[in-house]
């Protein structure tokens, strides 16, 4: 298959890269970038625990083909901490309210609540359990993970 | 954060430690199986049958073989050959197993059935090969609903000569005739459980490495058993065990789906040798609801005889499982534990059961959490309708009962013998954070505003911590290193459990040094020692046993090297924050760092005290069982007209002994929990009457969002266990008593109409069928 070249920057790095047009950026991320903190969970757009920053926007990476991320600028889940380190306000409040379990789910969900805290900064409890909806989780039945998003709505605001 | 124990060391049991386990996870930097990446790595996908039920007439792979960058196709005639013993250790080599071919050979007997093999150099050209693979299918009636499988003319398995796997029974109904003859109330019916499952969100998946030169086979798992993994690879393809490395590090839920090894993983540890090179295989989410397995999917005829106060004089359950084409394990246990925990934590005189496990032409049946539940879900839903009948709350009729304190060790009438637990007392606690009168004023004034609220409690009892066999022993190797710092190994299979940072905590108490100094090391068989894993609600227990075991080693031999170097009595070393000093004079001591130098280099160790500090040692339990109580009480509304179910309060009371991380023990519960209001309320493994799936992506199998799970809220009763430190298991639970109280609070919503749900799951077309059945 024709391959296709594509200029994405990942993470503040720039990379050039040949992609057949059919790998998707959850693919070209995961194989290409070795980025493997995106995980994918149904490969069909519902579990959310493939969600990455395009241009600032929480997308679903597997439902998006990397050529069309050409010239995008895209945050993946290793581009959310500091470069030292330090877990970001959403992260170290999923730590600090058991809100992971297998964690398989959720760079998924730290990508997302980064998102929306960044979008709506004092959200209520309906809106944190509306912008919680896209993703799923297994293990925590969502406990922990709608405590996590009100103490980092809390200590980040 | 932490408690001081009495001999002034930190405490960390008890206390809300964060997890060891989340900075690498919530980061990105976890180790899933899918990130396992090796040099020539290839990459496998299945071809799977499109059927219920067929003959395989041929299979032409050539087509496939011609594409570009397709390296291998297996079929049966390729794999099978190879296949030595297939058993797993918990069943032993004697287990009536189904037969179960790698591949399938002459027939395929369910949609998802593995048919062949692709590996090719990614996923992507594999898939596109799988599409080439040219299968010839002569289609044969398929076996779909279990129910009526028995009575069936067609065999899923003709070499079994039925479609009965098996069954196991009490004593006869008859022998109860005379109870229920002359009980002044008999309550009977039927209740059904719909297959649903554990979905864990990472598939099932594997790397295997096979090294021709050495004849070394290395296996990546996503897995909840490492030394499973391995002793049954070994087996399989009799490769001596110590050639073979089983490793995982974070596998994205397993609630009983990853205990065994299937039929899938069986074709690539079988394809490693053939293919000599890496190969990975990760399934993905239709796979998974294709294949992976079912659970639940049951039914029982149930009878209760009740006395003029309401008293249980005798319990009858007549049960059937549905265990698809391939159960793994052998279902027939299981089944039977249906029965003998009917009676619950309730005072029985006298009860039998019978319990059936059904061959269909569907995937087979796996473990998922509580795989027994069955037993909660008729016996508390059985008590609410039989409270209705008799007019008495529901809750009094539970009260009436429940066993106390007092008449423990009890023995219920099947023979199963509980101890050290206290269902009246959770309940109460239960009943108490809910405020039942006020919730029935509530009720009663929502009513007569048009609003339908209702109430459902549930208690269960089961056996955590299996306390034999495979399953009977756990290790520990501690290595105090020379610089001081502590290394844990233990066998781990943690899949989300938080096992990490329980043995952290653990073994931070038992040697007395701070928590930061603890590592630990899990999920690799290389350089652990044996444990049978994350299942049964064991690892709390077993892993506290296997480390004060070790650590008590330990203690002994860093308290004769300080007494040494203090020139102190033995027995007047204390051991606390990461030091040894004499008791009373806190000032008077040495570092761990300092007595590990003098154990690994120092020539001044005290006579008969071996150098170095490491050491292993192997728990075996205590008991056969460690019984766990709780109490789900939850409250919901009811939209008659869009027949929508809204869960209102969720309280969840449970005895799980003392809490090792409080924030860990409510994290299962709550997991547990939102896992069974899924299957009372929304999820179905569901199949067409042809044996199609037709819930094989997450828009048709609907697990619970944030959108619609409640608050859980907790209360705690901790009654010691007879096991290490008095802890008890707690993954299991809140998947076994959820169904059931919510269950009872849509029935307690609905019994203004006269109508009782029976059939799960309580979607909202099922609501408005039965209200609709009511006025029309």
């Amino acid at each position: 298959m024709a391959e296709v070249q594509l200029q994405v920057t990942v993470n503040g790095q720039q990379r050039t890269a040949t992609v057949e047009p059919r790998v998707t950026l959850a693919d070209f991320l995961r194989d290409e970038c070795r980025l493997t903190g995106t995980h994918l969970g149904c490969e069909h757009g519902v579990c959310g625990a493939c969600t990455v920053l395009v241009d600032g926007s929480a997308v679903r990476s597997c439902l998006m083909f990397a050529v069309q991320a050409d010239g995008a600028d895209v945050t993946t889940i290793e581009g959310i901490a500091a470069a030292d380190g330090e877990l970001s306000p959403v992260q170290a409040a999923f730590r600090d309210c058991h809100g992971l379990q297998c964690g398989f789910c959720t760079p998924g969900f730290v990508v997302s609540v980064t998102a929306f805290l960044r979008d709506n900064p004092s959200p209520d409890d309906e809106d944190i359990r509306d912008a919680l909806a896209g993703n799923l989780c297994r293990c925590t039945g969502y406990q922990g993970i709608i405590q996590a998003v009100r103490r980092a709505a809390e200590t980040s605001g | 954060m932490t408690d001081i124990a009495p001999d002034g060391a930190t405490r960390y049991a008890g206390a809300r430690i964060n997890r060891v386990e989340d900075a690498r996870l919530l980061t990105g930097r976890g180790t899933f199986v899918d990130d396992i990446s090796l040099p020539g790595m290839l990459h496998a996908y299945f071809v799977r049958s499109p059927v219920a039920r067929a003959a395989i007439r041929g299979i032409d792979t050539s087509t496939a073989r011609a594409l570009g960058g397709v390296r291998f196709v297996f079929t049966a005639a390729d794999l099978n050959p190879s296949a030595r013993e297939q058993w797993h250790t918990s069943m032993g080599p004697k287990s009536p197993e189904t037969p179960r071919p790698p591949l399938a050979d002459d027939e395929v007997r369910f949609v998802g059935d593995p048919v062949a093999l692709v590996i090719a150099d990614n996923r992507y050209v594999a898939e596109d090969a799988a599409e080439l693979v040219e299968v010839d299918y002569d289609p044969l009636p398929a076996v779909v609903d279990y129910a009526t499988a028995q009575d069936a003319d067609a065999l899923v398995h003709a070499a079994h000569g039925s479609n009965l796997v098996g069954e196991l029974a009490g004593l006869p109904e008859s022998e109860l005739d005379d109870v229920f003859a002359s009980a002044t109330h008999v309550v009977s019916e039927t209740i059904r459980q719909q297959a649903y499952t554990a979905v864990p969100m990472e598939g099932r998946g594997l790397v295997v490495d096979y090294s021709p030169a050495t004849s070394e086979l290395t296996i990546y798992a996503a897995t909840q058993s490492p030394h499973e993994v391995r002793m049954f690879c070994s087996r399989l393809l009799g490769v001596p065990e110590h050639r073979i490395r089983v490793v995982m590090r974070d596998t994205g839920g397993g609630f009983g789906q990853k205990v065994m090894v299937q039929r899938d993983e069986m074709c690539l540890m079988l394809a490693a040798p053939k293919v000599g090179v890496p190969v990975k295989w990760v399934e993905d989410r239709r796979e998974n609801l294709l294949a992976a397995g079912k659970s639940r999917q049951e039914h029982a005829n149930v009878k209760m005889a009740f006395d003029e106060d309401g008293a249980i004089q005798a319990t009858f359950i007549d049960f059937v499982s549905d265990c698809g084409a391939y159960p793994t394990p052998w279902p027939v246990m299981t089944a039977a534990a249906v029965g003998a925990l009917f009676s619950g934590p309730y005072r029985v005189p006298r009860a039998t059961f019978k319990s059936q496990a059904v061959y269909t032409n569907t995937v087979g049946r796996t473990a998922y959490r509580g795989p027994w539940q069955f037993e909660s879900l008729a016996r508390e839903v059985m008590l609410d309708i039989a409270a209705r009948e008799m007019g008495i709350d529901p809750v009094d009729l539970r009260r009436r009962n429940l066993l106390r304190r007092d008449e423990l060790p009890y023995t219920n009438p099947i023979g199963m013998t509980y101890d050290s637990i206290s269902p009246l007392e959770t309940f109460e606690q239960a009943l108490s954070m809910l405020d039942y009168e006020a919730f029935r004023r509530e009720q009663a004034e929502a009513r007569k505003a048009g609003r339908h609220l209702g109430v459902g409690t549930s208690n269960y009892v089961e056996p955590s911590t299996p306390g034999y066999g495979y399953y009977g022993t756990e290790a520990a190797t501690i290595r105090v290193e020379p610089s001081g710092m502590v290394n844990v190994y233990i066998a781990g299979g943690s899949t989300g459990n938080s096992l990490e940072t329980t043995v952290v905590q653990l073994t931070a108490d038992a040697l007395g040094v701070r928590i930061e100094d603890v590592n630990t090391i899990q999920g690799d068989t290389a350089v652990t020692g044996f444990g049978a894993g994350v299942a049964g609600s064991r690892s709390g227990s077993m892993t506290a046993g296997a480390v004060h075991a070790t650590a008590a080693i330990l203690r002994e031999r860093i308290k004769a090297i300080a007494a040494h170097k203090l020139e102190a009595a033995t027995e007047d070393i204390e051991l606390a924050d990461s030091r040894a000093h004499v008791r009373g004079t806190p000032a008077v001591g040495v570092t761990f760092a300092e007595l590990a130098t003098t154990a690994y280099f120092g020539a001044a160790l005290p006579p008969d005290v071996p150098p170095g500090l490491e050491a292993t040692a192997r728990y075996a339990s205590v008991a056969q069982s460690i019984w766990v109580n709780a109490t789900h009480v939850c409250t919901c509304e009811i939209d008659i007209e869009t027949g929508q179910v809204t869960l209102l309060r969720y309280i969840v009371s449970e005895d799980c002994g003392p809490m090792i991380n409080p924030n860990v023990v409510e994290g299962q519960i709550a997991g547990g929990t939102v896992q069974g209001i899924g299957g009372a309320l929304y999820e179905h493994l569901a199949y067409d009457e042809h044996g199609n799936p037709i819930s094989t992506t997450f828009m048709d199998y609907l697990i619970p969002t944030a959108a619609e799970v409640p608050m859980i809220e907790y209360g705690h009763i901790e009654t010691p266990s007879p096991g290490p430190g008095g802890y008890k298991g707690v993954g299991e639970g809140g998947a076994i008593g959820a169904p059931p109280a919510v269950v009872n609070a849509v029935n307690d919503a609905l019994a203004p109409f006269g109508v009782r749900a029976t059939q799960l799951p309580l979607s909202p077309d099922r609501i408005v069928e039965l209200l609709d059945r009511d006025t029309g």
